[in-house]
């Protein structure tokens, strides 16, 4: 019969109606400045520069191999190479970023450079609340600003992080034992040379 | 407390009368008429829009605006503000006058159909003879004003809107007006006044209520419908059609001029909801005897808001309608409809008094509607749909 579809449909929208008073299942809004969600794990939003210890600048891990810099899709990223160096977490000395900016306007939260990245040096982070009222300078994004410890790191991704210091950690182990095997095969090194000294005399000319 | 508006504007009169020269007071008690009216139902018109976007919200299980003031009471005052501050734009190539105008013109008759009605006892601005006359010649000049915005914004969609609105408006003026015939025939006035006296008694139980007799309450239903379509609202809101014609013909419009539209559909449904609870539904009449002592006025408004959540509650329920099915309804189902209510009035009247008229006048309106509906359906091959992917 003719209006039968239409009762029906009132029915709906009216238990809809009262239902949304009576049960909060109903309505899905979050009221985001008051409420938030808890973000997943593998969000991604706009790239920081990882540091180890309390000094981000001594201790960030970059060592401006700018292989993120020529990987950015949108050419985001801009870094100097430093003229001097300074020891990282192996001791070894490296180069270190002069400058390290990022266009946040031009970003595009692809990630690429946090996965191209051979130092586990640049990552993602969650942080979604990034607007500022200088669209110029407020923008650029520079390297003091991008520092963030590896405890934040911990916290935002925990299993990334995980993964990412078992591998500085297997690096670390490598290098020290590569350094060790230098050490022991240079003492034996030495020492044969000096047995071969001892067993063989230069011969008096 | 009954007459304390129209005690009121008396006293004021009497205090004027001894400061303005005798020829100055009609004019003053005009304007005092056309203050309140304005002031009313511009009010009535925030508190729907409020009550609009909450209740639909609540349909959709969401909250609705709750930003603004107490649970976003006050949202229709930043609306206001917003749209004062906004620029006016108007498009180059626009006829300019014309697009000027055509809000001013749209507001104009849906201001002046209220001089008509009567809000309460003793409370209408012009008690005229031919009242429902004046209230469909004037509302009908809404039309002209449509048309000249979308024809002088020089924008296709714009033109495309106005074309749609004017049709679908033509379309539906008709059973508008035909359902409202029966009432004039029963009662034999034109007068809004009348009509509501008429309604004033009680019989038994229920009140003497047009709407509580077969062939009343056929056309309060299509005249409903009709309303509905008439003040463009959804599921009849082709015109505007926001996901296909972005506003329809006031897609130009910017600034104060837009919301003067929203506000002449508003004005107009509220106009047209008052006269379908003058008509049919006792005016500013109580239901029981015994709620004698609740002021007329106050029952006028009370039967609007209910009127306005029934809008409201139609808006959030059904989708909007294609052309060729707008068209369909309206003349194949709508006009037959109230041309056999006016032979169902008739028989009301002439079959005499008892249980043999309602059956007679039921039978004719309940009989016309199953084989009407089923004609609307007739060869179209209506089945459950089903769905490959979805589900």
């Amino acid at each position: 019969m003719l209006g039968e579809g239409i009762i029906k449909g009132m029915a709906e929208t009216a238990r809809n109606f009262l239902g949304s008073y009576v049960s909060d299942e109903r309505l899905t809004t979050v009221q985001y400045p008051e409420e938030r969600i808890p973000q997943i794990e593998n969000a991604r939003q706009f790239p920081f520069l990882v540091f180890d210890g309390d000094d981000p600048m001594k201790g960030m891990r970059c060592v401006a191999c700018q292989i993120c810099e020529k990987e950015c899709p949108p050419k985001c990223i801009y870094i100097v190479k430093s003229k001097d160096k300074k020891p990282d977490y192996k001791n070894q000395q490296q180069f270190y970023p002069a400058t390290f900016d990022i266009d946040l306007s031009v970003c595009m939260s692809c990630g690429i450079c946090a996965e191209v990245c051979p130092f586990e040096s640049i990552k993602m982070d969650t942080e979604f609340e990034l607007s500022t009222t200088d669209r110029f300078g407020g923008l650029l994004v520079n390297k003091h600003q991008l520092a963030k410890s590896n405890g934040h790191y911990r916290k935002i991704h925990p299993g990334d992080a995980a993964a990412s210091d078992a591998a500085l950690a297997a690096e670390l182990a490598k290098a020290q034992a590569k350094a060790k095997a230098d050490v022991e095969a240079k003492a034996k090194a030495a020492a044969e040379a000096k047995a071969k000294a001892a067993v063989q005399p230069t011969p008096a000319t | 407390m009954d007459q304390i508006f129209v005690a009121l504007k008396h006293w004021l009169l009497g205090q004027l009368a001894t400061i303005l020269p005798a020829w100055l007071l009609p004019v003053v008690s005009a304007l005092m008429s056309i203050a309140a009216i304005i002031g009313v139902f511009a009010t009535l018109f925030a508190i729907m829009t409020i009550l609009e976007r909450k209740g639909l919200g609540r349909i959709q299980n969401r909250y609705g605006p709750n930003r603004v003031g107490p649970f976003g009471f006050l949202q229709p005052a930043a609306d206001g503000i917003k749209a004062i501050i906004k620029e006016d734009v108007v498009p180059r190539a626009a006829d300019k006058v014309v697009h000027f105008l055509a809000p001013v013109v749209l507001v104009i008759p849906a201001l002046l159909v209220y001089s008509v009605l009567p809000i309460g006892r003793n409370m209408v601005a012009i008690d005229l003879d031919a009242g429902l006359l004046f209230f469909f010649a004037v509302g009908a000049a809404s039309e002209l004003a449509v048309f000249m915005a979308g024809w002088s914004s020089r924008n296709k969609y714009a033109l495309l809107g106005a074309m749609r609105a004017v049709a679908q408006m033509v379309s539906y003026e008709i059973p508008l007006i035909l359902s409202t015939i029966s009432v004039v025939m029963i009662t034999g006035t034109l007068s809004p006044v009348k009509i509501v006296e008429a309604q004033s008694t009680h019989a038994g139980l229920l009140p003497d209520w047009f709407v509580f007799t077969p062939w009343g309450f056929a056309g309060f239903i299509l005249f409903m419908i009709s309303a509905n379509a008439e003040a463009n609202r959804s599921p009849f809101d082709l015109p505007e059609g926001e996901s296909e014609l972005v506003a329809g013909y006031f897609t130009e419009y910017s600034g104060f001029k837009f919301a003067l539209f929203f506000l002449a559909e508003y004005l107009g449904l509220f106009a047209v909801s008052g006269l379908g609870i003058t008509l049919f539904l006792g005016g500013w009449n109580s239901p029981f005897a015994a709620l004698d002592f609740v002021p007329s006025w106050a029952w006028f408004f009370a039967k609007l808001l209910g009127l306005i959540v029934l809008f409201i509650w139609t808006r959030g329920t059904l989708p909007r309608l294609r052309v060729d099915q707008l068209m369909n309804f309206a003349w194949k189902f709508m006009i037959p409809m109230v041309l056999i209510n006016l032979v169902a009035a008739a028989a009301w009247h002439y079959v005499g008094g008892g249980f043999a008229r309602w059956f007679v006048s039921g039978a004719i309106v309940l009989g016309s509607y199953l084989l009407l509906g089923r004609g609307l359906f007739h060869g179209k091959g209506i089945t459950k749909r089903t769905y490959r992917y979805a589900e």
